[in-house]
């Protein structure tokens, strides 16, 4: 284990987390996705990628699960997609929820490149011992 | 001659050695920020230090014992992480992480400069010795 590897793999988390977070936002309006139903809210999951040895290491996005939470319905009877009571599932995107989870997620790559940058400057510091 | 040198840079190595493994250790706290249930690791730098200074980093390893010198002796290195304790959190958060980014931020830095002071003390011992052989 590295500083480079943890910080770089928290990098890596962090973009995918803010890639489904892009998906989620973009999506929050699709009414049918390939499967003719309501895009579904995506989340990432984080977990410990311990190296053997020692209960501390990078990060590993274990998967991505879908949001459980039931789709918003709303009163369009003019809508293709429209039930028999003219209601139409929507996806279950809380665009809220998906902005504060992108300025979280951003928050933590801007620390994880902090960490890189001052665990460089020392490494090169470190190579001028003596000189 | 060489044993001189080596006790008289013993201290700073030991110390630089373990600023460089805490500052690992914060880096992976920082990089769990958002991992659910990551308990923030930490440990007591001084004591870990005169440890290491007084019956150095070999103590770490465990040997087995042998009641015949045909026994083969048996070397195994200890994890490394077994005495990192756990932070106690100002604020518990509802997923069980227990970083808390300013106090993880605030020991990085402190350690990236106490590193960095560490190097400086180095290479004044260096050129003290330098000075001290020439001609």
């Amino acid at each position: 284990m590295n500083i480079f590897d943890v910080a770089g793999s928290a990098m890596t988390a962090q973009s995918q987390r803010m890639n489904v977070t892009a998906s989620n936002l973009a999506n929050a309006e699709s009414v049918a996705g390939p499967d003719g139903q309501p895009y579904r809210a995506k989340q990432v999951v984080f977990e410990v990628a311990a190296s053997g040895r020692r209960d501390i290491g990078g990060v590993r996005v274990s998967g991505v699960i879908e949001d459980p939470s039931p789709a918003k319905l709303v009163f369009d009877p003019k809508s293709p997609h429209a039930n028999a009571q003219g209601y139409v599932a929507m996806p279950n995107v809380n665009v809220v929820e998906e902005m504060t989870n992108m300025i979280s997620a951003s928050r933590s790559y801007q620390a994880n490149v902090e960490v890189l940058n001052t665990a460089k400057t020392l490494m090169v510091k470190t190579l001028t011992i003596g000189q | 001659m060489i044993d001189k040198l080596d006790a008289a840079f013993r201290f700073h190595r030991e110390a630089l050695h373990l600023r460089a493994e805490r500052q690992e250790v914060l880096a992976a706290n920082i990089a769990h920020a958002d991992t659910p249930n990551y308990k923030a690791r930490d440990f007591d730098f001084g004591a870990r230090l005169s440890e290491a200074v007084e019956r150095g980093r070999a103590s770490s390893s465990v040997s087995m014992a042998t009641t015949s010198s045909r026994h083969l002796a048996g070397q195994a290195q200890a994890t490394a992480g077994h005495d990192l304790q756990y932070r106690v959190p100002h604020q518990s958060s509802l997923d069980g992480n227990t970083v808390e980014m300013d106090v993880e931020r605030v020991a990085f830095a402190d350690n990236a400069l106490r590193y960095e002071s560490n190097l400086t003390l180095i290479n004044a011992k260096i050129k003290s010795l330098l000075s001290a052989v020439q001609p």
